[in-house]
């Protein structure tokens, strides 16, 4: 350890959790039980994300506050070119600013029995509302809105499993487009971020993308820093005075 | 086969590159992943797509593509059409979808 950096300490976070909002997610992905698995793995920091969508943060917060669990807000965002982007913010308010940005951009109704339902919950995992919005559907925004809409709000934008086949950034615009400023990079295998061509310069997440409660914290990234706060994780991604992000 | 016949026979719109279409088609290929495109795609072919990211300039270019032909009379970005000027790269414009101008497209011989 670097001298003066002996307060720094590790911090497990899954950042990047689907919920029962989710039309793709389980149902049993609720705000109770996430909290539970998320307290069962040993993970300091949950990070949610549904698609285009932030509306069950509230309930997930508000669970993990009593267990001593860190809740980052966030959203899975859809780029017109179908890129997937994990926007995570500082603040509920920052977090609710920048979904109705995103909302504002997309259209279409979801059609519950093919793509399945859009629970939105409260804190003690009872249905509020079922959303009718297309949330699988993509943004009319292209993936530099995307990302200008997340700076914005003060969030942290990163390009969501850049090595799969599907949504990720480089199998649909083939090459990260230059100066597009991404805060990271998320990788579904780690130890294949050495052969990913032109994104060396890039700080890499990995985290679940956790649609079924099994999965949360299957994958999971060390922040090494001071404390659990949102612009301490910024600062791990920037590895400011010797901050590290770890994978 | 040149670019200016196909935009001739099917009665397309040329958005970018009017002095580009002496460019020798020789094939085609349909496709929005450009990672796909990046990986298949052949010297000389044009390129059918419904992206309009700036990306596919590059793309094109890298892979020294005849021109792209957007679908569905989708818009190119900006920044798009400003890469095919200067990348040389011809984009033209039709209001078909990527089935029907791919089916046209080997009617005329192009494969």
């Amino acid at each position: 350890m670097k001298p003066g950096l002996s307060d720094i300490k590790e911090f497990r976070a899954d950042m990047h959790i689907h919920t029962c909002l989710s039309p793709c997610a389980d149902l049993e992905m609720s705000p109770k039980n996430i909290v539970r698995e998320a307290k069962r793995k040993g993970l300091d920091i949950i990070g949610i994300c549904d698609h285009n969508s932030a509306e069950n943060f509230p309930a997930v917060e508000k669970n993990a506050f009593q267990e001593g669990i860190k809740v980052i807000g966030g959203m899975e965002i859809t780029s017109r070119e179908e890129v997937h982007v994990l926007g995570l913010f500082g603040n509920e308010r920052d977090l609710f600013n920048a979904q109705a940005a995103v909302y504002s951009k997309l259209k279409g109704i979801n059609d519950e029995e093919k793509y399945g339902i859009q629970v939105v919950v409260n804190e003690n995992d009872e249905v509020l509302d079922f959303n009718n919005k297309l949330l699988i559907g993509a943004t009319e925004m292209a993936i530099e809105e995307v990302v200008d809409l997340i700076h914005k709000y003060n969030g942290i934008a990163i390009a969501a499993h850049v090595d799969r086949e599907g949504f990720s950034i480089l199998a649909n615009l083939g090459f990260i487009p230059d100066g597009l400023p991404l805060d990271a990079l998320e990788i579904t295998d780690p130890s294949k971020r050495d052969k990913i061509n032109g994104t060396k310069d890039f700080v890499f997440i990995t985290s679940s993308d956790a649609h079924f409660l099994d999965d949360i914290g299957k994958r999971y990234t060390c922040f090494l820093m001071k404390e659990i706060t949102f612009e301490e994780i910024r600062k791990c991604l920037y590895k400011e005075n010797g901050r590290e992000v770890i994978i | 086969m040149k670019i200016r016949d196909i935009v001739k026979i099917l009665d397309l719109q040329v958005i970018s590159g009017d002095d580009l279409l002496e460019k020798e088609v020789t094939g085609g290929y349909t496709g929005d992943l450009l990672s796909d495109v990046l990986a298949h795609a052949r010297k000389g072919n044009i390129w059918i797509t419904s992206q309009i990211h700036q990306n596919i300039i590059a793309v094109a270019s890298s892979k020294e593509l005849s021109g792209i032909i957007i679908v569905n009379l989708r818009k190119p970005e900006e920044e798009t059409l400003k890469r095919a000027e200067e990348e040389k790269i011809p984009v033209i414009s039709s209001s078909l979808l990527a089935f029907e101008i791919t089916g046209k497209l080997y009617e005329t011989g192009i494969k």
